[in-house]
């Protein structure tokens, strides 16, 4: 137990405000203002994970979300977030979280075994021994020994809001840079919102100028909230810049509080665009790679100066700095001056800042130049460094002398955040001085401004890893710590030849995971690059992607969860048909009765009496989701020729046709009936689940083909509940409403469309039929859709009316050898191909898709072509059975496509696309299904009353 | 995620926007070989660089519109109203 908290100071901590936490069973207590980490180090925790790879123990290396070390899971209830990073969790009263990768605990790791077979798990060990075909047979032991947090079990009952938004000015990060370019742009009277990701404004303050730093950073901040155009958002990561400057942010809401406190969305996921896009993110600060420098007690400088200055805490009694930068040094002088032992100060350079030194010399400190950590002494934590000096050709020589110490700060220098510049397509330039990639302005609507773009980061020797010979780094330095990459797998993967920096990444895992490399990628590719002898930025980075910082999902997905993915829409008369005892189903996003089950009935049961009921009576059938469109202008019936496969200008006011409408392929896009109701206007039927596609395609032909016609086009569909009566007895029915529309056949024959009103509201009715019966549609506004339902049904009560659902509709339909979309057709039905070859053949002029139509493909004669089928002993014939020949020619002729037991045959009837069928009528066929066959014989696909004189009443 | 400028609404995201492709397609006459009409369904420039083409603002004002878009960055340059596809093409 070597670290502590203070006494005095920590500028976020509140001393009055204890709170209660668990780590994995351990019940310690912490302070308002405490990240987990800086809790647990309160507490005297050193070891806070195992690694991913070899479960060695490790500490703390960072302060924020670049800790590739401290992963943690959240777990309250069935609230869990894997992965967090400890440096990061906002601590709570209440608040429960446990180490990954780690069992049972990351003090005693079973799976610590590893480290010790070290030797034997070098870069892409996995790779080359379990390889294809037995990698099944590894895959589960691998899978449970490896990864990170636990993906939760249950559906995450937090919410996530989204909100897309613009402002003139986003500033990223409010360390001292970015709080001060957020304030001369408010001062301009810009509208800016300042984005942070740490709970409060300020950075990285600390070392002998924190009292002035700070003391503005708060200035600054208290002026950034008090002003009406100037948004502080804390808690918010950037996590991506994209096209066109867009800026997805994560503001975590309601993380920071106990669970009970908790109200609303969990987080809330900005699109954001920003005239000025101003990136202050800063710089992380990088480890030095020497052996044993993943022990615990080994962390960067930085994050021991942070959190000195935020909780008061430190890491050690007994410090020591490995630096090869001025900036560093400001954590040691920060410890000393709080009253904590720094054993002394190490830096690869041959001097230091004239005024750190002079510091360093009032404190006492001692201070050795050239020199550089060789080894960490200890296991579970450091007990001593030894030391080295750098000689020529940059290795190493052991000075033979320890240093005892409990904690060593180390810096190798720092890497702006360049990440969302980067994931932009900004450009990247090396820079000796600062020794790290510094973003090139200009061609992105973004400027860096602080350490981000290399400011204040000073001179740094560049020491990129320690070891006797160069050429050979050590498998005991540690580049990557939370993929457990050592600078020897670097060296492995370039004698492997894979040295380009993705080729590194992947086969040494190198920078992947929740930190993706943010304190590793720079020594990587530095020493990749010192083998190969060539500079950094010869080597090059790897290409920054989003996000930024891992997110949860649910953040994405934000209301689109649950019903809300797809909302189901509803008939106008629901309500009515769930009276009824209606089973509900989708169809095409709509929610309708498939039937309506009585007592005791099957499904299948209610469906065949609900079809012998329209054939022997009337039935009731709620058709509202048809598509309606009108179509109006005194170019309507010339555009509409060019729409359908037959002519629509011949329909006189009052009638209405069948038609099909083609895409540009020749293909069926829809079926439906237009009606005429004027000279200049016409109404478009579509099918139900088709009403948005049609409307877009008559659009899009109009606007961008022919925009000389004088056409406007209105899709009400939901403007108008349709009703279906259908049957012998249809018109007996409609005659007992009170309807000034002349129901008489002579006056309105079949294929007739009239407008008036039914009971007093307004109606378009039209005699059209799916059934094959005498059939009425009425349509009336949608408000009037229960009460016409309910007229209807008290008006057919005598004559046993029925009400049918989709799946009866089917039965009907199938009778008849009805098309029906989507069934019978696909993505390949020419109108040809389903007997409607004559309407294209007798066209002479244009319309869409009749050219596509004569192209050799559609005129092939052995297309598949719509027939019925009946089976030899009367069953029922399985959808999507396949078609083949009686012979010993087993290849698929085609398929079924539609299937019913038909109560007015008493016999199953079925509808296929088969090769060539419309000439093999009468043939003998077998079908095949899953196997088992039946024998079927070829018919005409229209079953029941072929001649279609029911329909005419 | 791209932001379109739709000359009757304004910048607009992307996601409000379907994209139509090339323009401007010439129909041929009904009486071209079938060869031409291929080419017509089937073959686009796809070059590398500018590319003009139509996108419907779907969730907005139900337009289609013109577009030049770099196909390297995505950067669209300009937008306007869609012309007629022989205007387009003599344009
Ligand atoms: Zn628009």
């Amino acid at each position: 137990m070597t670290s502590l908290r203070l006494d005095a100071g920590g500028s976020m901590i509140d001393r009055a405000r204890p709170l209660q936490f668990r780590w994995g069973r351990t019940r310690l207590a912490g302070l308002a203002g405490d990240t987990l980490a800086s809790a647990l180090m309160a507490n005297g925790e050193s070891v806070f994970a195992r690694s991913f790879k070899y479960h060695r123990p490790r500490g703390l290396l960072a302060a924020g979300l670049e800790e590739p070390n401290a992963i943690v899971q959240w777990q309250e209830g069935r609230l869990t977030s894997p992965n967090l990073k400890a440096t990061t969790l906002e601590l709570h009263d209440g608040l429960i979280a446990a180490p990954v990768n780690a069992w049972p605990s990351p003090q005693f790791d079973l799976l610590a075994a590893n480290g010790w077979i070290k030797r034997f798990i070098p870069a892409a060990f996995y790779y080359k021994t379990f390889i294809w075909p037995h990698w099944h047979l590894f895959e589960p032991a691998i899978r449970r020994a490896a990864g990170l947090g636990l993906a939760p079990v249950h559906p995450d009952p937090d919410s996530y809001a989204q909100h897309v938004d613009q402002v003139d000015c986003l500033v990223v990060g409010a360390g001292l840079a970015g709080l001060q370019e957020a304030a001369s742009l408010a001062r301009q009277g810009k509208k800016v919102i300042l984005a942070e990701s740490d709970p409060w404004p300020g950075g990285a303050i600390f070392g002998p100028a924190h009292d002035t730093e700070r003391a503005q950073a708060n200035r600054l901040a208290a002026e950034l909230s008090a002003c009406p155009n100037v948004r502080v958002l804390l808690r918010t990561t950037v996590l991506a810049l994209q096209d066109d400057g867009l800026v997805t942010m994560l503001e975590r809401l309601t993380d920071h509080l106990p669970v009970a406190q908790r109200q609303g969305p969990r987080h809330r996921l900005w699109k954001l665009r920003a005239r000025d896009l101003v990136l202050a993110t800063g710089a992380h600060e990088r480890p030095l790679v020497f052996d044993g420098n993943d022990r615990p007690g080994v962390m960067l400088a930085s994050a021991a100066g942070q959190l000195l200055e935020r909780q008061a805490v430190s890491p050690g009694r007994r410090l020591v700095l490995a630096a090869n930068n001025d900036r560093a040094w400001d954590a040691a002088l920060a410890l000393a001056m709080a009253g904590l032992g720094v054993a002394g100060i190490m830096d690869a350079r041959t001097a230091a800042d004239p005024a750190r030194v002079a510091v360093a010399t009032v404190l006492g400190i001692r201070m050795e130049f050239e020199t550089v950590p060789w080894r960490a002494r200890g296991s579970r934590h450091i007990t001593a460094v030894e030391t080295a000096r750098i000689i020529a050709g940059g290795a190493a020589r052991p000075t033979g002398t320890a240093i005892a110490c409990d904690t060593l700060l180390m810096s190798g220098g720092y890497s702006p955040v360049v990440h969302l510049h980067g994931q932009a397509g900004g450009q990247l330039v090396w820079h000796d001085g600062v020794q790290a990639f510094l973003p090139v302005p200009g061609a992105l609507p973004c400027r860096m401004v602080g350490a981000a773009a290399g400011d204040g980061l000073g001179h740094v020797r560049p020491v990129w890893h320690i070891s006797a010979d160069p050429r050979r780094p050590s498998a005991k330095a540690f580049v990557d710590f939370q993929n457990d990459v050592t600078a020897a797998d670097v060296a492995l993967a370039r004698s492997e030849s894979f040295r380009a920096v993705e080729h590194l990444k992947r086969y040494t895992t190198l920078g992947m995971a929740t930190d993706q490399g943010k304190t590793s990628n720079i020594n990587g590719l530095a020493i990749m690059g010192g083998l190969a002898g060539l500079s950094p930025d010869t080597v090059g980075t790897t290409r920054f992607r989003p996000p930024y910082e891992p997110a949860p999902i649910g953040a994405f997905a934000g209301h689109r969860v649950g019903q809300l993915l797809r909302p189901v829409r509803r008939l106008p008369a629901h309500a009515a048909h769930a009276s009824l005892g209606a089973r509900f189903e989708e169809y095409g996003l709509w929610e309708r009765p498939s039937c309506y089950p009585k007592a005791g009935e099957t499904e299948a049961d209610a469906v065949f009496r609900e079809a012998a009921a329209v054939r022997a009576g009337v039935g009731l059938f709620d058709a509202s989701p048809l598509g309606k469109i009108e179509v109006k202008g005194p170019d309507a019936a010339n555009f509409l020729d060019r729409i359908y496969v037959g002519r629509v200008s011949t329909l006189r006011p009052g009638g209405c046709r069948y038609g099909l409408i083609l895409n540009e392929h020749g293909i069926i896009l829809d079926d439906g009936i237009v009606a005429r109701i004027a000279d200049d206007h016409f109404l478009v039927g579509t099918t139900s689940s088709n009403a948005r596609i049609v409307h877009q395609h008559l659009e899009e032909w109009l606007q961008c083909e022919w925009p000389q016609l004088l056409v406007a086009i209105a899709d009400v569909t939901q403007q108008w509940a349709v009703m279906n009566v259908a049957g012998p007895n249809a018109r007996r029915l409609l005659e007992g409403l009170a309807c000034d529309i002349d129901l008489d056949g002579a006056a309105f024959a079949h294929l007739g469309h009239r407008e008036g009103h039914v009971e007093g509201v307004p109606c378009r009715m039209q005699r059209v039929s799916y059934t094959g019966e005498l059939s009425f549609e009425l349509a009336v506004p949608s408000r009037f859709a229960l009460a016409l339902h309910a007229r209807l049904l008290a008006c057919g009560a005598d004559l046993g009316i029925v009400p049918f659902g989709i799946e009866a509709m089917m039965v009907l339909r199938t009778e008849k050898g009805f098309l029906h979309l989507g069934s019978d057709t696909d993505g390949t039905t020419f109108p040809d191909d389903v007997g409607f070859g004559a309407p294209v053949r007798l066209r002479k002029d244009d319309f869409i898709g009749r050219r596509s139509c004569l192209m050799p493909e559609a005129m092939r004669p052995d297309r598949r072509q719509l027939v019925g089928l009946q089976s030899v002993d009367g069953t029922l014939l399985p959808i999507g059975g396949h078609v083949l020949g009686k012979g010993q020619d087993r290849q698929s002729q085609g398929w079924v496509t539609s299937s019913v037991n038909s109560p007015a045959l008493g016999r199953a009837v079925a509808l296929a696309m088969v090769c060539a069928g419309r000439s093999r009528h009468g043939e003998e066929v077998v079908v095949w299904n899953r196997g088992g066959t039946q024998r079927a014989r070829i018919v005409s696909p229209v079953a029941f009353d072929p001649k279609g004189e029911r329909m005419h009443g | 995620m791209l932001e379109i400028n739709c000359p009757w609404c304004g910048p607009r995201p992307e996601a409000e926007f379907r994209c139509g492709g090339e323009i401007p397609i010439i129909r041929p006459t009904p009486d071209c070989t079938d060869r031409e009409w291929a080419a017509y369904l089937h073959e686009r420039t796809n070059p590398k660089g500018m590319h003009r083409e139509r996108w419907l603002h779907v969730l907005g004002c139900g337009m289609w519109i013109a577009a030049i878009r770099s196909t390297i960055n995505h950067h669209i340059t300009r937008t306007g109203p869609l012309a007629a596809p022989h205007d387009e093409a003599s344009s």
